[in-house]
C-alpha cells in the first residue's frame, strides 16, 4: 500500500474559512490513496478490482448512511458535490410533478439553490416563492404557510445558513409541506457532520450534502433521496447508482466521503463543545475589542462553527485581505458569490443596517482550530478594523448615506 | 482576488497619503456606502502656481478602491492641476501595474473624485446628475456616468461597463438599458473617429444572466447615489446649471400631502438629517410634499456646496427607506 505523502497546511496560516473548506483529514486521504492505483477497478466491472471497488463504495454508503440517519443505504445517490446534489433535487421535483409549476425556497438559499430557481422562473415559467427571513436569520412562518398550496412541486429550505450558521427547523417545516404534496428538499451542506441528523424520523424527502465541508474530498458529495420518493434522474447513461445518476463512480472520492462521514460522527458531539467555545470566544473578544460591529444571526440557535461579525464603516474584503497579509483566513461571506457588487445577500435579507452590511466577515471554525488560532487571530483583528476605519471616510457621527460629503 | 501585482499588494498594505488633510482647499467625493465604495479627495493646492501640494484620501471600499485611492494620491503630487486632469482611469490602474478587470470601477471612482476635486477648486459647477433617473436602480449609476465613462475609456462590452461602474452588476435588471446605452455612445464614437465600427458594440450581442430572486418585502432598490461631476472639456460642452425651480406655495399641514403620516415621516426623516448638515454649515428644510417630490430648501453652506447633489441623493435615500416607496428631492429656491 503506498504510503501517505499529504503535503501538512502551513503553520503560519490560522484557517477561520471551514465552511468554504475543509482540509482533507490525512485518515480520509489514507482511506482513498489505494483506489487510485491500486484498487483502481470500475464498481461496474465483474471482476476481482471491480469487486473490490464495488465493495468499498458499499461500504463508503454504509458510513454516509449512519451519519445522516437513513433508513436504506440505498438512499444516498453520490454525486460531484453539494451544488449537483441541489441542482437534481430541484429539477427532479419539477420533472416528478409536471402539474405542479411552483417552488418555494428562502431569501437565504445558497446560490446553488438561488440561480437555479432564478433560471427556472425567467426560462421555464416556474413560480418561485422566496421566503423572507428577519433580521435574526429566522424564516417568515407565515409566509412559508400562505406560500404553500397543492401548486407546489418543491420546497427547498437550507437546514443551516453558510454565511451565519443559522439553523431551520426543516424537520417541522417538512411536515408543513407534506401537508400540501409538496416534496422537502433541504441543502445541508453546512449541517451534516456539525449537527445530529436522523432523516429517517422526519419528512425529508430530500438532503444534498458534500464531502469537503466535513474533511472530506473536493469533488464528491451525495444526495439522499428518501425510499418512495418520486424522483427523477438528471444524468441519463448507464445504470449506476441505480439508475438515478449515470457515470462510473469516483471510487476513491466515495471511499474518502465514506471516511469522512465515519470520523464526523465519531467527533461530533466532543468537537461540539469544544468547537462551540472557541467561537463564543473569538466572538465575544472581538465584540468586546472592537466598536460598532455586530454579529449577525447570534440570537438564533446556530452551527456551532460559525461566525459573521458585521464591522460597521468598513468593507469586509478590505478586513478579509489585511486579514489574509497577516496569516488569518477568513471569508466575506459565501466565496461563491465573490465579485458580486452586492452586499451578502444573506446580510441582506437580515436588514443589517446599511452602513454595516458590507462589512460582514465570516469566520467559521473546525475541528483543525486551536485555542492558539483563536488568540492569534484575536491579536490581529482589532488592529486591522482600525486600520480600515482610519482610512475611512464614514465613522459613526455620520448619517448612513451622507458621508462627509460637505468637507 | 487577492494574487495582485507587487504594486498594487504594496498599495493595500501600506497605503499612503491616507487621512484627513485638514488644509484641503480642494475636495472630490464619490460614491457612497450603498454604491459599495466610496472615496474623499483632499488636495492642498498652491493659488499662485495652481501646483497640488498636497494630496491624502479616505477611502470606504474594497482592498482595490483603498489602492486605486492611494496612487491617485501619488500620482498627482507635484503636478498642476491641468496636468493631474489628464489622468484617467486606465493611468490609475497602470500605475499599480494593473487592476483586475472586475475592479476597474476602482480606478475610475479615483479618477471622478479627482476630477470633482479639481472643479471644486476651479468653482465648476456641477451637473444635475442626481435628479436623473438612475439606469442601474439596485446600485444608483446615473446615465451620465455610464455614458462619460464608456467614451472616455472607450469600452465596447456590457461586461466592460460593468467593470467599470458596476451598472448590471447586480441584479441585472437594467441589462437592456446598458446595452442600449453602450450601444449608442459607441455609435457615437464611431462618428467621431475613436472607435472603428467592427468595434462598436451590437445590441444583442451579449446574453443577459437570469435576475435574482428577491423576497416579498425586499428593500427598495437604491436611489441614484453619485454626486454629478464636471464632464472631461473635450468630451462634451459644460451644460450650464439647471435654474432653481420656483418654490411651490408653502402648504398647510396635511394639504397636498396624499397622505398625512407620510409628511410625518418625511418630517422626521429630514430632522434627524439635518444635524448632520448643520454641523458642516449648511441645512435643509421642507417645503412641500406633492405627486411623490419632496421639495426642500437649502441653506448654509448646502447653497452652491459642489456636493449638494450628493446631498440630495443621500436625503433622498433616507427618505425612500422611511417612506419605503420612491420619491425626488428637488431642490427648490
Amino acid at each position: 500500500m503506498t504510503e501517505s505523502r499529504v503535503a501538512q497546511p502551513p503553520t503560519n496560516i490560522v484557517y477561520l474559512d471551514a465552511n468554504a473548506t475543509t482540509r482533507t483529514d490525512p485518515r480520509v486521504v489514507d482511506a482513498m490513496l489505494p483506489f487510485f492505483s491500486g484498487y483502481f477497478g470500475n464498481p461496474s466491472s465483474k471482476h476481482a478490482l471491480g469487486g473490490h471497488a464495488a465493495r468499498a463504495v458499499k461500504h463508503a454508503r454504509e458510513q454516509l448512511q449512519a451519519l445522516v440517519g437513513a433508513a436504506h443505504p440505498h438512499e444516498l445517490i453520490f454525486t460531484s458535490g453539494g451544488t449537483e446534489s441541489a441542482n437534481t433535487a430541484i429539477l427532479s421535483a419539477l420533472e416528478a410533478a409536471p402539474r405542479r409549476r411552483e417552488i418555494i425556497t428562502t431569501a437565504v438559499e445558497h446560490p446553488a439553490v438561488l440561480s437555479l430557481c432564478a433560471w427556472l422562473e425567467k426560462h421555464k415559467g416556474i413560480r418561485v416563492h422566496v421566503v423572507p427571513v428577519d433580521r435574526n436569520g429566522h424564516l417568515d412562518i407565515v409566509a412559508y404557510r400562505e406560500a404553500l398550496s397543492d401548486r407546489v412541486a418543491l420546497v427547498s429550505m437550507m437546514w443551516a445558513n453558510n454565511e451565519t450558521g443559522v439553523i431551520n427547523p426543516v424537520a417541522d417545516l417538512a411536515e408543513l409541506a407534506k401537508e400540501v404534496g409538496a416534496l422537502f428538499h433541504t441543502d445541508a451542506v453546512q449541517a451534516v457532520g456539525k449537527c445530529p441528523i436522523e432523516l429517517q424520523s422526519t419528512a425529508i424527502d430530500m438532503l444534498s450534502l458534500s464531502g469537503h465541508k466535513l474533511h472530506g474530498p473536493k469533488g464528491i458529495g451525495a444526495l439522499y433521496v428518501r425510499s418512495g420518493a418520486a424522483f427523477k434522474p438528471q444524468i441519463k447513461g448507464g445504470q449506476h447508482e441505480r439508475g438515478r445518476r449515470a457515470g462510473t463512480e469516483n471510487v476513491p472520492g466515495i471511499v474518502g466521503l465514506g471516511m469522512a462521514a465515519e470520523l464526523a460522527a465519531e467527533a461530533m458531539a466532543d468537537e461540539d463543545i469544544r468547537v462551540r467555545g472557541l467561537r463564543d470566544r473569538l466572538e465575544r473578544e472581538i465584540l468586546a475589542r472592537v466598536d460598532h460591529c455586530v454579529a449577525v444571526g447570534a440570537r438564533a440557535e446556530r452551527l456551532p462553527n460559525t461566525s459573521n461579525i458585521a464591522f460597521s464603516y468598513i468593507d469586509s474584503e478590505a478586513v478579509v485581505t489585511l486579514l489574509d497579509r497577516a496569516g488569518i483566513a477568513a471569508s466575506m461571506g459565501s466565496a461563491c458569490s465573490t465579485g458580486s457588487f452586492e452586499p451578502s445577500h444573506v446580510l441582506m435579507a437580515m436588514k443589517v443596517a446599511e452602513d454595516t452590511v458590507r462589512g460582514g466577515v465570516r469566520f467559521s471554525l473546525s475541528r483543525d482550530n486551536s485555542d492558539d488560532d483563536i488568540d492569534r487571530a484575536l491579536a490581529v483583528i482589532p488592529g486591522v478594523v482600525a486600520k480600515l476605519r482610519a482610512i475611512s471616510p464614514f465613522d459613526a457621527d455620520d448619517g448612513p448615506l451622507l458621508g462627509r460629503a460637505h468637507a | 482576488m487577492l494574487d495582485h501585482l507587487a504594486r498594487l499588494d504594496e498599495h493595500v498594505s501600506s497605503p499612503r497619503n491616507a487621512g484627513v488633510l485638514p488644509q484641503a482647499n480642494a475636495v472630490g467625493s464619490f460614491g457612497t456606502l450603498r454604491w459599495g465604495d466610496a472615496v474623499k479627495l483632499m488636495l492642498r493646492v498652491d493659488p499662485q502656481t495652481d501646483r497640488i501640494e498636497q494630496a491624502r484620501f479616505q477611502a470606504f471600499g474594497c482592498s482595490s478602491a483603498i489602492a486605486a485611492s492611494s496612487a491617485v494620491t501619488e500620482l498627482i503630487a507635484g503636478k498642476t492641476l491641468d496636468e493631474a486632469g489628464g489622468f484617467g482611469a486606465a493611468d490609475i490602474a497602470d500605475y499599480l501595474g494593473g487592476l483586475p478587470p472586475e475592479r476597474m470601477y476602482c480606478a475610475v471612482m479615483g479618477y471622478e473624485a479627482l476630477q470633482k476635486a479639481i472643479g471644486s477648486y476651479r468653482g465648476i459647477a456641477e451637473l444635475g446628475e442626481a435628479d436623473a433617473a438612475p439606469s442601474c436602480k439596485c446600485l444608483g449609476v446615473s446615465q451620465m456616468m455610464i455614458e462619460r465613462t464608456i467614451r472616455f475609456n472607450r469600452l465596447t462590452s456590457v461586461e466592460e461597463v460593468t467593470h467599470y461602474t458596476k451598472a448590471a452588476g447586480s441584479c441585472s435588471s437594467c441589462f437592456k438599458q446598458v446595452e442600449g446605452l453602450l450601444a449608442r455612445v459607441n455609435a457615437d464614437m464611431v462618428e467621431d473617429g475613436l472607435i472603428e465600427s467592427r468595434e462598436a458594440y451590437r445590441l444583442g450581442s451579449t446574453p443577459q444572466r437570469a435576475v435574482d430572486l428577491k423576497p416579498h418585502g425586499a428593500p427598495q432598490p437604491a436611489t441614484n447615489i453619485f454626486a454629478a461631476k464636471a464632464a472631461p472639456a473635450h468630451l462634451r460642452a459644460a451644460p450650464k446649471s439647471p435654474p432653481p425651480r420656483p418654490a411651490p406655495a408653502p402648504v398647510a399641514a396635511g394639504v397636498g400631502v396624499d397622505a398625512p403620516s407620510q409628511a410625518t415621516l418625511i418630517a422626521q426623516a429630514l430632522d434627524e438629517l439635518r444635524p448632520h448638515l448643520q454641523r458642516d454649515g449648511g441645512d435643509c428644510e421642507l417645503v412641500s410634499f406633492e405627486d411623490g417630490i419632496v421639495y426642500v430648501r437649502l441653506s448654509g453652506n448646502c447653497v452652491g456646496c459642489q456636493l449638494s447633489s450628493v446631498t440630495l441623493s443621500g436625503v433622498q435615500a433616507r427618505l425612500v427607506d422611511k417612506i419605503g416607496r420612491p420619491l425626488r428631492v428637488v431642490p427648490v429656491s
